[in-house]
């Protein structure tokens, strides 16, 4: 039997699915519209600043999901800070104390580019703000923002990969999986929102349907990649999880936008779905397994 | 500062009484479970079933019998945490809850956990669990309180048959190597030492001696440390995160030339 099978769940669901799924969109968002912002031209920055509401709105609701997922809520700056000295509380090992302060620094970032949108929209009533969305320290405030936005869309793979659970920790392949997952998700998010505000018909929006499909395609090459590694203990998906896996995720999640990306809406709209239960999967499949010592065993 | 101290587990001697789960209980004020409701696990005379965060001493039984129940042994095995030398929930903890002591043993801190439960993932072995009454992640002591009292932990001074050995690691493992030999020379060929060596996880503060296959008591063959996939993990995910980029460049390059076109 795998040693992985004799540890114990640490109770990650809803909650943590959520997040995942939220953290990965909130991410890759803010990635998408700084190249948008960056590169593109004006008529791109409606949407441009589109990815960049859904970044900061998607970090500030991860992080209410962690803290609420919390046993003590009220000790979630336990993770920055330490609690008996005030001092600062990081391990460059341990991937959900690098988490906290990338998403605390992706936070940050994303709320200044957000910032510096709504007042470039006139949305704010201090319009110097501005200036966070202009020139060089607009691009700089974006750049990181990508920067750590991208970071938050993998790290969770390597989060459950720094374990000793089934399947996480029996394959490398969990960060760059969600990774590709952030990128299909964020791009279909974008579609959907620029759709709905009117931008649906733009370049822009013709981009991103483009870019989510080169997304697909790696994402199914991680997924693959990813089963593969698991070896024997991918036995374990074989049952209503692989089901969910084939049908949900790869079936209309991946093939089914890949090869009918037309009307965008509906492809996007099932890319949500494929990267919605994929992290579904991912972290209930491996729940229920528990080897345990006790009881009767014929010899 | 005081030598490493420990457990050592003869597995051999137990007589499945669960006087330590009971003395553990007692001293370290751990609550029944579901209200003190009796459930009966169905399927073994154990009804305790794992270690959890009420539970930090659990005497596992294993009954091994054949087809027809004409041969058969019993193995009983008195469960806690391996306060292991390099421990993965120390590791992975974010919080810094998790400390090691003087005594070489692994505490967690109730004052500082914040129930994140990313010590239940890292545990080779699904020792820790959240307390409910406390809302954090628990875990045996060591009677950490005992042992600072000069006194030795409740399981081991309530243990009737010295299954539950407790003093300097040292010495535990000059004990153990003794009655490995003495169990071969009586007759049980498959007597062996879990976790007294240092190829373990740095080696285990609190080892066994069990009489079968580690898998047959519930322990894993091989524990590891949950970084031993970081590196590789954080690599590829740093290589998707430039293929990103680098999808996102070109695509949009392509797509304006498109346009233009």
């Amino acid at each position: 039997m795998p040693d992985t099978f004799f540890t114990a769940s640490p109770h990650w669901t809803w909650w943590i699915i959520l997040y995942f799924f939220v953290g990965g969109i909130a991410g890759g968002a803010v990635m998408l519209a700084t190249l948008l912002r960056v590169l593109g031209k004006p008529e791109d920055q409606p949407i441009a600043r589109l990815g960049y509401y859904l970044g900061v709105a998607g970090v500030a609701v991860s992080g209410l999901l962690l803290t609420i997922d919390l046993e003590r809520p009220l000790r979630f700056w336990h993770m920055l800070l330490q609690s008996h000295t005030g001092r600062p509380m990081f391990k460059a090992w341990a991937p959900m104390s690098v988490g906290a302060w990338g998403l605390l620094l992706f936070g940050g970032f994303a709320f200044l580019a957000a910032a510096g949108a709504a007042a470039e929209e006139g949305r704010l009533p201090w319009p110097r703000l501005r200036l966070l969305a202009e020139g060089t320290l607009g691009r700089v405030i974006g750049v990181l923002a990508s920067g750590f936005g991208l970071f938050i869309a993998g790290y969770t793979g390597v989060l459950l990969a720094v374990s000793n659970r089934p399947i996480w920790a029996d394959s490398s392949w969990l960060g760059i999986l969600f990774l590709f997952s952030a990128a299909s998700t964020a791009a279909a998010a974008l579609l959907l929102l620029a759709t709905r505000t009117g931008h649906g018909a733009s370049a822009a929006a013709a981009w991103l349907a483009r870019f989510d499909r080169g997304a697909l395609v790696l994402e199914l090459l991680a997924l693959i990649a990813f089963v593969v590694s698991l070896g024997a203990v991918g036995r374990v998906l074989i049952g209503f999880w692989g089901v969910v896996l084939l049908v949900g995720v790869v079936g209309l999640g991946i093939l089914t936008p890949l090869l009918r990306p037309e009307p965008h809406v509906r492809a996007a709209r099932l890319v949500l779905i494929g990267g919605f239960l994929l992290r579904t999967v991912v972290l209930l499949a491996s729940a229920p397994i528990h080897a345990e010592g006790s009881g009767v065993t014929l010899r | 500062m005081p030598e490493p101290m420990g457990f050592y587990t003869d597995t051999t001697v137990c007589i499945g009484c669960k006087a330590c789960e009971v003395a553990c209980k007692e001293w370290n004020q751990l609550p029944a479970a579901g209200g003190g409701r009796r459930e009966l696990s169905g399927d073994s005379y154990d009804n305790t079933r794992r270690l959890d965060g009420t539970h930090w001493r659990h005497v596992k039984f294993i009954e091994q019998f054949s087809e027809d129940r004409s041969d058969g042994r019993w193995l009983m095995m008195s469960d806690v945490c391996k306060h292991c030398v390099r421990a993965a929930c120390l590791e992975v903890c974010p919080t810094g809850a998790i400390i090691r002591t003087e005594f070489d043993t692994v505490v967690i801190q109730a004052d500082v956990c914040n129930g994140c439960r990313m010590c239940i993932a890292a545990c080779p072995f699904g020792v820790i669990d959240i307390n409910e009454a406390s809302g954090t992640a628990q875990k045996c002591t060591l009677c950490y309180d005992r042992l600072q009292a000069g006194m030795v932990p409740a399981c081991a001074q309530a243990c009737p048959t010295q299954s539950i050995q407790f003093g300097p690691i040292r010495e535990l493992k000059e004990r153990a190597q003794r009655r490995v030999k003495q169990l071969h020379v009586l007759g049980e060929p498959r007597a062996r030492l879990y976790g007294a060596d240092e190829s373990m996880l740095g080696g285990l503060n609190s080892f066994y001696l069990i009489a079968d296959e580690p898998e047959v008591y519930g322990l894993p063959r091989d524990p590891k440390l949950p970084t031993r996939n970081l590196f590789k993990s954080a690599m590829l995910s740093t290589v998707g995160a430039a293929m990103v980029g680098l999808l996102a460049l070109v695509s949009f390059r392509k797509h304006r030339m498109d346009r233009h076109a």
